[in-house]
């Protein structure tokens, strides 16, 4: 297992040299350009060259590239184009909020989804399972801005249990910050739910027609103790695998709920940096995205391990 | 008994200073986030209004739009109107404790006029500084201009403010960074508390010394009434009128007119204009079809003010039509030589575009999908041209890939453009002199690169009148040459309503968004 992990891990090296040769140069492709924005409407053009060649820009894209990667390797990210402050203390502002903000999505939408999955599946065909899989429906149907909005109005505006929006970081208290996070972790868990949900309900169908599920009942098992100590462990890996996947769903759904709820996190900074084409943020926003995904990707592959032991690396 | 009740009385005192400190604090979302904090360099609006939180103007205009004195207690000008000498205040002082001295002035002027466009006219004439002493300093002249005071106490894109030496002798184009951001203005940036994309932090300046007249447009006293502004970054409109009709913020800078109806019916809440100014249009004169000057004037004959400010603005109380090139009810306003033009006349567009020999090439339209002020301008813009036979494609883009297609001086079937539309604050739309675009000197023009040596010879005219009369009579000129030959296309001008807890009180009428002479109970 721990040469497959250090495989795994080397392998990770030239995954993200691609990642980071691809997002370089598919940035210098785009229109727009950095030194016209920081330069403003009224700069000459000898202006806006000027601040390209501080920003090095107008070195050929293979060069920078270089120069970039050999700060890379010292652990040097690099400084925002316009916000004049290193991009390392930038994403370390906005790297708390999100991560709250994904955990709590992952951590309400897991507990939902795998019992209501399970459930429709133990109840296949009842008035259960046609709830649960209709609820699952609109949940992949509503857009995620519009369920924001309407937490916001029934919950925050009307209600007024709730705030509208912002983000309490964890240092200035328990209750702030988790009422802060419920409506964005509601809002953007929902499609994660619906996505797991109907996984969960198609895997431990699979496995509840199992000749073992049958053996495990004729020996006399409660159906708690076949769902708990046989179906269940052996549905879990396809649902494990639409974890991870989904994860990337999350940090798509993170930009939206962010914007919506005022969150400034990793989502935000991200559609920001784009906007104003701060490629120093971009890159090391991809690359940290990428890593993160990666890394979720390798525990999934160890988690297998642990739930089939006919699994082996 | 007794410790209890004076456990009582402190927890009431502690309550009581938590209430004074909570309303001391303003929760402000503006109309952006801030990322250039350089107010010379960036022509955001924003960052404008960052600047007169921070640094304060040596002369300034009050509300009657005439220059008084700010930083400077007095200044006078020699007979022959070649040296103006200025006299700074007693006790000014930056955020970190030092003097404001003459050389802090010198050095602000001359990085201004490095960069601004009305600077950028002033600074032929410049013959020197000379710093008398810490706090008196002379400008002098080559040759008499009538509007060095104007010039010195322009407040919008960019203003002229007042930086210590060391911070403006940056270069002019580049943004200072966060480090350098010292003034000497009514409130001081928080650099530690900056978080972009999050907020900015301003507290008020305790060593601030206001002047001792009442505040008026951007002179006066400029008395902080509140501890500490907060400038909340709340990117989604929707969510930052919610936010405010909660009560979790104090104030939303700019209000979209769909969603006014929400704040107009809460009692909570005061509406108020926060900012008006002009939409308008250039042409490139520098390829076809514009560069033929009677196609030029049947696009502004097909162009129809009202129907565009309906698609933008949609409710009438918020636009009105304006053939202006001055804001309309500003001194300079006049729509002389515009009868005709602007109001969507599709046939008479028809026929001039026909005796100019239109050759059908296509009109090429870059507009910005992602603000929603200015998104609705292209299709509107079109649709017009359309009528009147032009053959017009749009090429809808993100406001950041905008400059650079603008910048580039190539015909439009090779990446160029034809026809763009923007907006400018009022405060920008006075004169024929602040406004980059309507430089048409043939060598510095750009954006559209106009090339009119009447208009210039106009322009130029205008910075050497020294009554209101003749200025008044140029700038009708500029106006009536506009129409000739198409410089600037005024598209008509909007209001922009903001909201405000009704805790908040402005004790003067605020020429734009500031914070001082802004009180809450």
């Amino acid at each position: 297992m721990l040469s497959f992990i250090l495989r795994r891990v080397l392998a990770v090296i030239p995954v993200l040299l691609i990642v980071a040769m691809l997002v370089f140069g598919l940035l210098r492709m785009v229109p727009g350009d950095p030194a016209a924005v920081i330069a403003g409407d009224a700069a000459t053009n000898e202006q806006v060259r000027d601040i390209r060649e501080r920003l090095g820009l107008e070195k050929p894209i293979p060069v920078q590239f270089a120069i970039w990667l050999g700060r890379l390797v010292q652990g040097d990210l690099g400084q925002s184009f316009f916000f004049k402050k290193p991009v390392a203390d930038l994403i370390a502002q906005r790297f708390e909020p999100t991560l709250a903000l994904g955990v709590c999505a992952l951590v309400l939408a897991v507990s939902v989804a795998v019992p209501l999955g399970v459930l429709a599946a133990f109840r296949q065909g009842s008035w259960v399972d046609r709830l649960v899989m209709g609820l699952s429906v609109m949940g992949f149907s509503l857009p995620l801005f519009v369920l924001g909005y309407l937490l916001v109005y029934i919950f925050a505006v009307e209600l007024e249990w709730l705030p509208v929006q912002g983000y309490a970081r964890i240092a200035e208290g328990f209750w702030p910050f988790i009422e802060r996070l419920i409506l964005p972790s509601v809002a953007l868990s929902v499609g994660y739910i619906a996505l797991i949900a109907r996984i969960t309900r198609t895997s431990v169908l699979e496995v509840l027609n199992e000749d073992y599920i049958r053996t495990a009942r004729a020996k006399g098992l409660t159906d708690r103790e076949v769902l708990v100590r046989h179906a269940l462990r052996n549905a879990a890996v396809p649902i494990l695998t639409i974890i991870g996947i989904g994860l990337a769903v999350l940090i798509g759904g993170a930009v939206v709920t962010e914007s919506v709820f005022a969150i400034p996190g990793l989502g935000r900074l991200t559609v920001e940096a784009v906007l104003s084409r701060d490629f120093p943020v971009i890159q090391a926003l991809i690359l940290l995205f990428s890593c993160g995904y990666l890394l979720v990707n390798l525990l999934i592959d160890i988690g297998y391990a642990f739930l089939d032991p006919r699994i082996r690396y | 008994m007794q410790a209890r009740f004076t456990r009582f009385i402190a927890a009431l005192a502690l309550a009581g200073l938590s209430g004074l400190v909570q309303a001391q604090t303003l929760k402000v979302v503006m109309h952006s986030d801030i990322k250039v904090l350089d107010p010379l360099v960036s022509s955001q609006y924003i960052v404008r209004n960052h600047g007169h939180m921070v640094w304060d103007q040596l002369v300034a205009f009050d509300e009657k739009n005439e220059v008084r004195p700010q930083m400077a207690s007095k200044w006078t000008v020699s007979p022959d109107k070649l040296v103006y000498t200025f006299v700074l205040r007693d006790g000014l002082e930056w955020h970190d404790g030092t003097p404001v001295t003459s050389e802090d002035c010198i050095a602000s002027i001359k990085r201004f006029v490095q960069r601004d466009p009305s600077g950028l006219r002033l600074a032929p004439s410049i013959a020197g500084f000379d710093a008398v002493d810490a706090k008196t300093f002379r400008l002098k002249l080559k040759e008499p201009y009538a509007l060095v005071l104007e010039t010195l106490a322009k407040p919008s894109l960019s203003p002229m403010l007042i930086m210590p030496k060391r911070v403006a002798e940056s270069p002019a184009s580049e943004p200072i960074g966060p480090e350098k951001v010292i003034g000497s203005g009514p409130f001081i940036f928080k650099a530690d508390e900056w978080k972009p994309g999050e907020k900015v932090v301003y507290v008020r300046n305790p060593k601030y010394k206001p002047r001792s007249e009442p505040p008026s447009g951007f002179a006066g006293g400029k008395v902080a009434m509140v501890e500490r502004i907060e400038w909340l970054a709340i990117p989604d409109a929707q969510t930052a009128v919610s936010a405010l009709t909660r009560g979790e913020v104090d104030m939303v800078e700019i209000v979209p007119t769909d969603l006014l109806p929400l704040v107009e019916k809460d009692k909570a809440i005061t509406v108020l204009p926060f900012s008006s100014g002009q939409y308008f249009g250039r042409m490139n004169w520098a390829f076809p079809p514009f560069d033929n000057v009677k196609v030029r004037q049947a696009a502004m004959v097909a162009l129809n003010q009202e129907q565009i400010l309906k698609g933008v603005i949609g409710d009438p109380r918020y636009y009105k039509v304006c053939k202006s090139m001055y804001f309309c009810g500003s001194q300079l306003a006049t729509d002389a030589g515009s009868a005709g033009f602007y109001q969507g006349d599709a046939k008479r567009a028809q026929q001039m575009l026909k005796d100019a020999g239109y050759d059908g090439t296509p009109v090429v339209i870059p507009y910005p999908t992602d603000l929603p002020t200015l998104a609705p301008l292209g299709p509107l813009a079109k649709q017009q041209l359309e009528r009147a036979g032009f053959k017009v494609q749009l090429a809808p883009m993100d406001w950041q890939s905008m400059g650079p297609r603008l910048r580039k001086k190539e015909k439009a079937a090779d990446g160029g453009w034809s026809f763009f539309m923007s907006f400018y604050d009022a405060r920008d739309a006075l004169d024929p002199i602040g406004r980059t675009v309507l430089n048409t000197n043939c060598k510095t023009s750009f954006l559209g690169w106009p090339c009119d040596d009447k208009f210039e010879f106009l322009r130029d005219a205008y910075t050497r009148a020294d009554t209101p009369e003749a200025k008044r009579d140029i700038a009708r000129q500029v106006q009536e040459r506009n129409t000739e030959v198409g410089v600037f296309v005024p598209l008509g001008e909007a209001r922009f309503v903001g909201a405000m807890n009704r805790k908040l009180e402005y004790t003067f009428k605020a020429p734009i968004t500031v914070f001082w002479g802004l009180k809450k109970s």
